[in-house]
């Protein structure tokens, strides 16, 4: 199967060299077992030592080798060659971002918006070391823990139309990662995240396209932490037409 | 007011390479690039169908039986009711297809099946309906 | 050139390292906190770590326990003080990380769960489904960033330690955006750098783990400590290595040969239990035996012909099915994410193929129990260090433990050190820095004519098979002749990026030096020990050696090959016995 060859249009830019980006193509042994990533780094290790992109596990947990394959958004370690093939492959960064080089994108806006809605435990009470764990029943866990298994690879963000013409929009991962706290039966943060999660940049601007949560690798479905926080933000609201109408306390 | 500090903004070295990010263009046909965009596309254009209609449907109200009639008989009005229609449909499975997102029921540890969330909607909303041609066609049976 | 200023610097963005960042960020707000690291924090390798967390929680379990099940799992080489201070102070670190957010699996009651792991007598590894170490990381990496005097540098690569009269006063740091090189100073350094599994070929490890750190530290005369003792895991998938956890038997899992037989029971580890016997799986014996027992067992089951042969090696099976759907889908999510990827498998119906495959590296920056090295002004935490915790062989689940622990208590200790010692000779460092961009710009222009690539596979080849399982003296002495055939030829290395914009050529050139610095301590410290103990296993020496080898290996760096010395191991109440599972 390896004298069968592979082939690979890949994304260049190389600001130090050139201003304007081109594709450049390559042929690489075809493996029924290797990854895009594999072929990317027999680029890398046999045919053109200068081409930059980022990975490093290599089992599709650490978040970095997101790029877009033929158009869609994909951790480049968890499709194959075998997926495509005979299909040309084109390789490009991840849609809606800046590119630093090559296939790496500039993620500091991204980095910026999860500061942005504070997406760390604010404790609904505190509690010493010494009392020992905060006690939470396997149902309340249940709540979050969809949304706490987002690895940050910013593949929702390149399928997000939203996010392609706006970059102010806080976006999915990020507010899937606010919503993941706010839904902790542990945390009692959600009104000072309100303040960036229902501003004018926050869920507000979706438009529920819903292809962040059809191209997550991991099944966060962004798309319902979005809804299910634009319902608190509108149930909040009429609470507080009402006289009666409390603040909220649990999601 | 706790913000990670990032030393980008400060480096003047970096500040010289912030000028040469390549900025990928977001392309104005960009709903046509990707069947998911484009259906979306069509999801929020049948909103103003459905939205049109039921501000037609408003004004017919207020309108003298005669004139009201006239608005939907014929085969030009028959035609527009076929096309509103066809969008109110697509509108209306293409909303209740998302409702799982934004409608997420547990009992105990478990989600209940967003499948089954669906197909409850599903069965409201043919139930509804088979209320209201009931009614229509009970008030245009006593009517006549 | 711009110098960066900060009350301590650590290097590396991992569990070690947000642990120290946030313990020093909490603890003094006052501090400026310098955090390098080549990946961004939450891409570091502790994101991959499955199985658990160890520490002493339940009423069944005890302190002493936990540590005699260490000091036995280390085969006696790991110092007592170390492994009681570390034992006592875990279950408050696991509290603490649960009070950030960490999703702990939980009992019906709401408090904390733990499953049985390898070598421990009584179940105290707690986890996060099969996630932990990526729980563990996005809730320390997430808490960080609520700390505004953590000052991050992501995708800074540290070049070279600072050192000026005796004393470490910070790192040299290459930014991949702009291939500058800068001085990040201050008066104490924390290494944080994880293991350097990639100077195998078959490992866990992610790329990114080349003993960056131990070579610094190495290279600026720190002793690198008990490199012999190579971790591996007896079940990686075959091609990829991707590691299919230990809680896997944990859990109940159980290893078989060709012919379906639980073949463990003949390598001394304990007799089988009938998998639907409420007794299994019986704790420190067979498939939860120490993983250096396990991986020794499949050479041997492998000699007498009872593994299957395969593309990628020979292998063995995992065989989970018995557990059952709901069991596997709620505790081992990941594992049926990775074998339905990787091998189309499903461990609900199928057998998994798994091998040993090189996973942790027990040897390290020598350090103190306080993360000290003997270089004042540096300390090491985490994998890259070797504080003696876990001697020989490391028990599963107590790394991630480790990594909060010391991480914590080296950034206590490097705080209370600048305070002692605030003075910088800046501009000195500062020279040193600009030397050492210039040294990079100079070799790196150079056109040699040795790819990376090959310089590395050739390093990988060697070391796959001079330092595997079972080891002798020729094929270690052969493996060392390689290496510094290796080092020679990295002066002819060939690069062909010669651009300053996000160049990944150059971090992977100065990463092969520090594979191949790494891999000479590994392979000269395992020839000079002419024993057998914990994961190291002398076929022409069979028996451990108390008489002479009761000792931690010390490797300096010298001009030629490492001058390898010995120090003592501190034992306390826990004296020398015979290792006994099953
Ligand atoms: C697949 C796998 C599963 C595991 N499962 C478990 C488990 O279940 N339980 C357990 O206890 N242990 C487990 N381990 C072991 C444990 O995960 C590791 O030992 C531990 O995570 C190492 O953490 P660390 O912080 O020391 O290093 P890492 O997490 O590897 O982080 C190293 C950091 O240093 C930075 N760095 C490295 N070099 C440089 C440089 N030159 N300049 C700047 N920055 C640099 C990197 O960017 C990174 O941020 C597992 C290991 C693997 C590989
Ligand atoms: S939500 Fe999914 S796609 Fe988005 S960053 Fe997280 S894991 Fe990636
Ligand atoms: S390399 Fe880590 S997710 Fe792909």
């Amino acid at each position: 199967m390896a004298d069968e060859n592979a082939i690979l249009e890949v994304f260049r830019y190389q600001p130090d060299q050139k201003s304007e980006p081109t594709f450049q193509r390559y042929e690489v042994p075809f493996h029924e077992e290797w990854v895009v990533l594999d072929a990317l780094n027999y680029i890398k290790d046999h045919l053109d030592g200068t081409l930059s992109y980022r990975w490093s596990c290599r089992m599709g947990i650490c978040g970095s080798c997101g790029m877009m394959v033929n158009g869609d958004p994909k951790l480049t370690c968890s499709v194959f060659l075998r997926d495509y093939h005979p299909q040309v492959m084109r390789v490009e960064p991840l849609r809606g971002f800046p590119v630093i080089r090559d296939l790496v994108i500039d993620l500091d806006d991204f980095m910026n918006k999860m500061t942005e809605v504070k997406a760390w435990m604010i404790p609904k009470e505190e509690r010493s070391i010494e009392q020992g764990e905060y006690l939470q029943s396997p149902a309340q866990l249940a709540r979050y823990r969809q949304y706490s298994t987002c690895i940050n690879c910013t593949l929702c963000y390149a399928a997000c139309p939203v996010y392609g013409r706006h970059t102010e929009f806080v976006g999915p991962a990020a507010i899937a990662l606010a919503q993941r706290y706010n839904m902790d039966s542990r945390d009692g943060g959600y009104e000072e995240r309100a303040e960036t999660l229902f501003d004018e940049h926050g869920v507000w601007m979706c438009t529920f396209v819903g292809d962040c949560s059809r191209v997550c690798p991991k099944n966060v479905d962004p798309a319902a932490a979005i809804q299910q926080a634009k319902v608190s933000a509108t149930k909040d609201f009429y609470r507080s037409l009402v006289p009666w109408g409390k603040r909220r306390t649990e999601t | 007011m706790s913000q990670v500090q990032s030393h980008d903004s400060e480096s003047s070295a970096r500040g010289d390479h912030a000028a040469r990010l390549y900025h990928q263009p977001w392309p104005s046909d960009w709903w046509l690039r990707r069947a998911s965009f484009t259906l979306f596309m069509i999801r929020e254009i049948t909103a103003v169908f459905v939205g049109g209609y039921a501000i037609f449907l408003l004004v017919l109200l207020f309108l003298p039986a005669g004139a009201f009639q006239a608005a939907v008989q014929g085969p030009v009005s028959a035609f527009m009711h076929v096309i509103v229609l066809v969008m109110a449909l697509y509108h209306t499975v293409t909303w209740l297809n998302l409702t799982p997102k934004v409608l997420v029921v547990w009992r105990g540890e478990e989600r209940v099946n967003p499948i089954l969330l669906t197909a409850a909607h599903y069965v409201g909303w043919i139930v509804l309906s088979l209320v209201i041609v009931g009614l229509v066609v009970f008030l245009a049976g006593g009517g006549a | 050139m711009e110098v960066r200023r900060h009350d301590i610097v650590i290097v590396g963005g991992g569990g070690a390292g947000l642990r120290a960042a946030i313990a020093a960020g909490e603890q003094f707000p006052d501090l400026s906190i310098g955090v390098v690291s080549k990946l961004y924090p939450m891409r570091s390798h502790t994101v991959a770590a499955e199985g658990g967390a160890a520490g002493v929680i339940k009423p069944n379990d005890s302190i002493e326990q936990h540590i005699s099940d260490v000091i036995s799992g280390s085969d006696w080489l790991a110092d007592q003080d170390v492994v009681e201070i570390f034992v006592n102070q875990a279950p408050r670190e696991l509290v603490q990380l649960e009070h950030w957010g960490c999703p702990w699996s939980r009992m019906p009651d709401g408090s904390v769960a733990v499953r049985p792991f390898g070598g421990m007598k009584t179940e105290r590894t707690w986890y996060a489904a099969d996630k932990t170490g990526f729980h563990m990381l996005h809730t320390l990496f997430q808490t960080a960033m609520k700390y505004g005097n953590v000052v991050r540098y992501d995708e800074n690569f540290a070049v070279q330690l600072l050192v000026h009269e005796g004393r470490c006063q910070g790192v040299a740091a290459l930014d991949f955006r702009t291939g500058e090189v800068f001085p990040v100073v201050a008066p104490a350094v924390i290494l944080c750098t994880g293991g350097g599994g990639r100077i195998f070929a078959f490992t866990t490890n992610a790329v990114a783990k080349t003993g960056d750190g131990m070579a610094l530290a190495y290279r600026a005369g720190v002793p690198l400590k008990d490199m012999e003792f190579v971790q591996f895991h007896p079940t990686g998938l075959p091609d990829t290595g991707i590691l299919i956890t230990e809680a896997a038997r944990g859990e109940g899992g159980i290893l078989v040969n060709k012919d379906g037989y639980r073949y463990l029971q003949d390598y001394d580890l304990g007799k089988p239990v009938d998998v639907n016997d409420p007794e299994h799986p019986r704790k420190s014996t067979m498939e939860l035996g120490p993983r250096d027992r396990l991986s020794q067992a499949f050479v041997k089951e492998q000699a007498k012909g009872g593994t299957i042969q395969g593309k990628f090696g020979d292998y063995v099976h995992l065989d989970l099915r018995h557990l059952g759907a709901k069991r596997i889908h709620e505790r081992l999510p990941f594992i049926v994410e990775l074998c339905h990827e990787y091998v189309g498998l499903d461990p609900v119906r199928d057998l998994i193929p798994v091998r040993p495959v090189v996973h942790y590296m027990m040897g390290g920056v020598h350090t103190d129990l306080d993360g000290a090295t003997p270089l004042p002004g540096l300390y090491a935490a985490g994998e890259c260090a070797c504080a003696s915790l876990n001697g020989a062989n490391r028990l599963g689940s107590n790394s991630l433990t480790e990594l909060l622990v010391f991480g914590a208590r080296a950034a206590r200790a490097a705080v209370e050190f600048g305070r002692q010692n605030s003075a910088l000779a800046t501009e000195a460092l500062a020279a040193q820095a600009a030397d050492q961009q210039r040294q990079i710009q100079e070799r790196f222009s150079r056109r040699g004519s040795e790819p990376i690539a090959r310089l590395r596979q050739e390093l990988n080849e060697a070391m796959e098979v001079g330092a595997a399982i079972e080891r002798d003296g020729e094929g270690l002495q052969q493996a060392c002749n390689k290496v510094a055939e290796l080092k020679a030829r990295l002066q002819d290395l060939r690069l062909t990026d010669h651009s300053t914009t996000f160049n990944t050529e150059l971090p992977a050139a100065l990463e092969l030096e520090n594979m191949i610095d790494v891999a000479e301590c590994v392979v000269q410290s395992a020839l000079a020990r002419t024993e057998s103990r914990g994961a190291h296993q002398r076929r022409d020496f069979p028996k451990r050696d108390d008489q002479q080898f009761l000792k931690h290996s010390l490797a300096y760096r010298t001009d030629a090959e490492p001058r390898i010395e010995y120090c003592d191991v501190t034992i306390t109440k826990w004296p020398p016995k015979e290792r006994h599972y099953g």
